[in-house]
C-alpha cells in the first residue's frame, strides 16, 4: 500500500468531505477531520521518511504516463509543506470540537468540518502536484472553502471579508489560469517537469513572459503579498477561530511553496530572476511589506486584526528570503514557513479561546486580564516573542538565517526594513503585554469574573503543543533546518525533479 | 475562409459591444440579460473553434442555469447597482489596462491561429490523445477520453468545486425551506397561463429525456456529466418556476438533495479507492475489468459521468431552491 501514499494523501481528506455532509450525527463530522487529518499526517510522515530514504516519489494517476496524464511528485521540496499542512490539520482537530461547538450554530457545523476537509485536500493537492492544471484546480477547492468558511464568522462584517476575499481571490486565481493558458500555448503541455524541459530556452518568448507575470500576480494575491494584501487581515480576523488557525498556519504558506515550485522548477530561475529580474520586484515588495505591516499592526485595536496585519509583515520575511534565490535565502524562506506558521496558528488559537471566553478580543476588553487568565496569556506572549524573533524561539533562528542569507548578497536596505520590522514587532507585541499585565481591569469586569466558562483542556493542550512547539525550534532547529535545507537544494539543485 | 473570418469578427464585435454594454448598466436585470447574450456568443465562437463541448458548456451554464440563478439573487436584492465612488475609478481603470496591456503583449508571439506546427499541436500528447486514446480507451470522443480518463483527477476536482460551491450556498443562504414552509405567492402564478402551463408539461419529459442522453451518450459525441447535470437541473428549476417551488419539491425531496449532493463526489472518490484495492493507481479503470482493459475504461467512464451528471443536477437545484425558497418562505 506504500506505492499508493501520494493519492492517499489528496484522497483522505477529499473522502471525509462529502461524508461530513451526509452523516448528521453530532459527532461524526468532528470525527471525520480528526481521521482526514491524522489521516494526511500518516501519509505525510511515510512519505517525508520514503523521500529522505529513496529520492523523489512520483505517482502516475490512473496509470497513465505523465505528460499524457497527471503525475503526483513527493520530493524534498514539498514534503515540509505536506508536513506542515497536515500537522496544523492535526492540530487544528483537537482544538476544533469545543470551539467549534462554541461559535457556530449547529446546523452550520457539519459544513464547517466539510469545507475544512475540502480546505485540507486543496491544500495538500496543490503541494503535491506535478502538473499545473491540476494545480489550478486544487487552488480552487482550497479557495472555494475557504471563503464559505469566512463566511461563517460571528459577526456581519465576516459576510464583506468573505465577499472581499472572493472578488481579489477570484481574480488571482484567473490570473493563473491565464498565465498557464499561456505557457500551454507556448509549449503545449501541463506537466511541470516537461514544461521545465521545454522552457529551457526561448525566454524572449512575449507570450511566455507574460505567462510568468500572469502567475506570479495571481500567485502574489494567494500569498498576500504587499500591496495585494488587502484581503487578509479581515478574512483572518472575522474568521470563525478555528478556521484561522488553520489557515494563518497554511494557506499563504501554501502559495509561497506554489511560487517556489513555479519559480524555480517550471519556469525555471534562468527566465524568472535574470531574463525577468522577478527577484528585484519581490525583494522591494517584501520591505515594504514588512514595514507596513508591522506599522498597521501597531495601530490596531483589536488582538485578531493585530495579528493579521503581523502576517502581512510575516510574508513580507518569507518573499525575501525566497527573492534572493539562493540555497541560503530559499532555506530560510521555508524554515521561516515552518515556524511562522506554528507561531500563528498558536496565537490565533489563543485569540481564539480569548474570544470563547470574553467575546471580544478589542485590546480595551483584555485591559489586565493577565492575573485573571496567566497561562493563556503566557502563551500569548510567548508566541508574540517568537513574532518579533527573540532568543528561543524559533522565530530567532529563521530570522537569523534570513539575515545571513541577506549578508551574504549584500543586499543591505532589506536588511535594514527587516531590522525596522523587527522593532516593530517589539512595539506590537510590547503593546499586548502592557496592556494584559499592566493596566487595571476595566470596572464592569471585575463585577463578572465567574462569568466566564470552563477553559476546554482540548483548546488549552492545542494552544501550548504549538507554543511549545515554538520555543522547541527555537532551542533545537534540526528537524526543521534540515527540511528547509533540503527543500532548498530539491529547488535550486538540478531544477527540482 | 472569408465567411470564417468574416463570422468570427462579427460575433466579436458583438462580444466586444455586449461587454461593453454590462460594463456601463446599472439596471441588473438587464445586465443579467446580457450576461445571457454574452455566454451564448461565446458559446457560438467555441462551436466555430471545433470545441462542441466547450460549447455546450457554456450554453448550459452560462445562458442557462446560470442566469436563472442570477435573476433568483436579484429577486432578493436590489435591482440596480450602487453607484461607484469616482475615486475608485482610476485604479481600476489602471489595473484594467495593466492586463490588458500584458495580454497583447503576450499575444504578439502567441502560435498564429490554427497553425499546423504550433507547440500544442507538435507536441506529442496530443497524438496519444487523437490516436492511441482509441486502442487504450477505444471512445470516438477523444473530449471525453481526456475528461474522464487521462485527467480524471482534474474532472474529479472540477467535481469538488461544484459540491463546495453547492456547500457554500447551503452554508449562507441556508437549506431549502420545507415544502409547507413556503406559500406559493397570491397575486403571481405562472400556471395561471394556460400556454406556459402546457407547454411546460409537455417540454418536461423531453428535457429529462434528453438530459440522459447527453449523460450517456458523451462518449461517442458531445455532452457528458456536467452537461447532462445542468440539462436535468434546468428541467426541475424550469417547473419550480411554473408550477412553484412546492410542487417541485415534492417531485425532488429535500433529503433526495442532500444525499445526491454528496453523493457525486463520493462515487467517484469510491472508484478511486476500489481501482486502489483491486491493484491499480487511483483513477485507472483498465483494472475494473482485467481482462479487458477497455472494458473497463467504458464501466470507469460511464460511473464517473453519471456521478457528475447526479451531483451537477442536484447541486443546481439546490442553488436554486434555497434561493427561491428564500424568497418566498414565511
Amino acid at each position: 500500500m506504500t506505492a499508493q501514499l501520494p493519492a492517499l494523501q489528496v484522497a483522505i481528506p477529499l473522502a471525509c468531505a462529502p461524508l461530513c455532509v451526509l452523516f448528521r450525527v453530532r459527532f461524526v463530522p468532528w470525527l471525520l477531520f480528526v481521521v482526514a487529518a491524522v489521516g494526511s499526517l500518516v501519509c505525510a510522515a511515510l512519505l517525508a521518511g520514503r523521500v529522505a530514504s529513496e529520492g523523489t516519489v512520483r505517482y502516475a494517476m490512473g496509470d497513465w504516463r505523465a505528460p499524457a496524464g497527471i503525475e503526483f511528485v513527493v520530493s524534498a521540496f514539498n514534503t515540509p509543506v505536506l508536513l506542515l499542512v497536515s500537522l496544523a490539520a492535526t492540530v487544528t482537530a483537537g482544538y476544533a470540537r469545543r470551539s467549534v461547538a462554541a461559535e457556530i450554530e449547529p446546523r452550520r457545523r457539519r459544513l464547517l468540518y466539510a469545507c475544512l476537509c475540502l480546505t485540507l485536500a486543496g491544500l495538500l493537492g496543490l503541494a503535491v502536484t506535478g502538473d499545473v492544471f491540476n494545480a489550478f484546480v486544487f487552488l480552487e477547492i482550497s479557495s472555494l472553502a475557504t471563503y464559505t468558511m469566512i463566511a461563517m464568522g460571528q459577526h456581519r462584517r465576516a459576510l464583506l471579508a468573505a465577499f472581499r476575499y472572493v472578488v481579489i481571490g477570484t481574480v488571482g486565481a484567473v490570473f493563473v489560469l491565464i498565465g498557464i493558458g499561456l505557457a500551454y500555448a507556448v509549449t503545449g503541455t501541463l506537466n511541470m517537469a516537461d514544461l521545465a524541459e521545454r522552457l529551457a530556452e526561448g525566454h524572449d518568448n512575449r507570450a511566455l513572459q507574460a505567462a510568468v507575470v500572469f502567475v506570479f500576480v495571481g500567485l502574489a494575491v494567494k500569498m498576500a503579498v504587499f500591496p495585494l494584501h488587502a484581503w487578509l487581515p479581515g478574512a483572518y480576523a472575522e474568521a470563525p477561530s478555528v478556521v484561522s488557525t488553520f489557515i494563518a498556519a497554511t494557506g499563504t504558506k501554501v502559495a509561497v511553496y506554489v511560487f517556489c515550485r513555479f519559480a524555480f522548477t517550471v519556469f525555471g530561475a534562468a527566465l524568472v530572476f535574470g531574463v525577468l529580474r522577478i527577484d528585484r520586484i519581490g525583494l522591494a515588495l517584501a520591505a515594504l511589506a514588512m514595514l507596513v505591516g508591522s506599522a498597521a499592526a501597531c495601530f490596531q485595536q483589536d488582538l485578531r486584526y493585530l495579528l493579521a496585519w503581523s502576517s502581512v509583515a510575516q510574508i513580507g520575511y518569507i518573499l525575501a528570503g525566497v527573492s534572493l534565490a539562493t540555497a541560503s535565502g530559499v532555506s530560510a524562506a521555508y524554515l521561516h514557513l515552518i515556524n511562522h506558521a506554528v507561531t500563528k496558528a498558536a496565537l490565533f488559537a489563543a485569540a481564539g479561546l480569548l474570544v470563547m471566553q470574553l467575546g471580544s478580543v478589542r485590546l480595551s476588553a483584555l485591559a489586565g486580564l493577565g492575573r485573571r487568565m496567566p497561562w493563556t496569556f503566557a502563551a500569548i506572549v510567548v508566541a508574540g516573542l517568537g513574532l518579533v524573533g527573540v532568543p528561543p524561539t524559533a522565530g530567532f533562528v529563521s530570522k537569523w538565517a534570513l539575515v545571513t542569507a541577506l549578508v551574504e548578497r549584500g543586499m543591505w536596505p532589506v536588511l535594514v526594513a527587516m531590522l525596522a520590522s523587527s522593532l516593530l514587532a517589539l512595539v506590537y507585541v510590547g503593546r499586548i503585554i502592557e496592556v494584559v499585565w499592566f493596566r487595571e481591569p476595566p470596572a464592569s469586569a471585575e463585577l463578572e469574573p465567574t462569568q466566564s466558562p470552563a477553559t476546554p483542556a482540548s483548546m488549552v493542550a492545542a494552544i501550548w503543543f504549538l507554543v511549545l512547539l515554538t520555543v522547541y525550534f527555537g532551542i533545537d532547529p534540526t528537524f526543521p533546518g534540515g527540511l528547509a535545507d533540503a527543500a532548498a537544494s530539491a529547488l535550486l539543485g538540478s531544477g527540482g525533479e | 475562409m472569408m465567411t470564417f473570418v468574416l463570422t468570427n469578427v462579427t460575433l466579436l464585435v458583438i462580444l466586444i459591444a455586449t461587454a461593453i454594454a454590462i460594463s456601463r448598466m446599472r439596471a441588473l436585470y438587464e445586465a443579467t440579460m446580457l450576461g445571457a447574450l454574452f455566454s451564448l456568443v461565446t458559446a457560438s465562437l467555441f462551436v466555430l473553434l471545433d470545441a462542441v463541448d466547450v460549447a455546450f458548456t457554456e450554453a448550459a451554464v452560462g445562458v442557462g442555469i446560470s442566469t436563472v440563478l442570477l435573476l433568483g439573487v436579484l429577486a432578493l436584492t436590489r435591482s440596480r447597482e450602487a453607484v461607484t465612488p469616482r475615486r475608485r475609478h482610476l485604479p481600476a481603470l489602471i489595473a484594467v489596462l495593466l492586463a490588458g496591456g500584458a495580454l497583447g503583449y503576450a499575444s504578439q508571439d502567441l502560435p498564429a491561429f490554427g497553425a499546423a506546427d504550433s507547440p500544442v499541436f507538435s507536441h506529442p500528447i496530443t497524438g496519444t490523445y487523437l490516436h492511441q486514446s482509441q486502442e487504450d480507451i477505444g471512445i470516438p470522443n477523444t473530449v471525453t477520453a481526456v475528461l474522464a480518463s487521462y485527467r480524471g483527477l482534474d474532472t474529479l476536482g472540477e467535481l469538488v468545486v461544484v459540491f463546495t460551491a453547492g456547500l457554500a450556498v447551503l452554508s449562507l443562504v441556508g437549506p431549502p425551506a420545507r415544502p409547507e414552509e413556503t406559500m406559493p405567492r397570491a397575486d403571481f402564478h405562472l400556471a395561471d397561463y394556460r400556454i406556459i402551463r402546457i407547454i411546460s408539461g409537455i417540454l418536461m419529459p423531453f428535457i429529462l429525456l434528453f438530459a440522459l442522453y447527453v449523460l450517456f451518450h458523451g462518449e461517442y459525441g458531445p455532452g457528458g456529466g456536467f452537461q447532462a447535470g445542468v440539462i436535468f437541473a434546468a428541467g426541475f428549476v424550469l417547473y419550480g418556476l411554473v408550477f412553484g417551488l412546492d410542487k417541485a419539491q415534492r417531485v425532488v425531496p429535500r433529503v433526495a438533495l442532500r444525499i445526491l449532493v454528496s453523493l457525486g463526489p463520493l462515487v467517484f472518490i469510491g472508484l478511486g479507492l476500489a481501482t486502489m484495492l483491486l491493484g491499480g493507481q487511483f483513477l485507472d479503470f483498465d483494472v475494473l475489468d482485467p481482462n479487458h482493459p477497455e472494458e473497463g475504461q467504458h464501466l470507469g467512464i460511464l460511473l464517473v459521468e453519471t456521478a457528475i451528471g447526479f451531483t451537477v443536477a442536484a447541486v443546481m437545484t439546490t442553488v436554486f431552491f434555497s434561493f427561491a425558497s428564500r424568497g418566498v418562505s414565511r
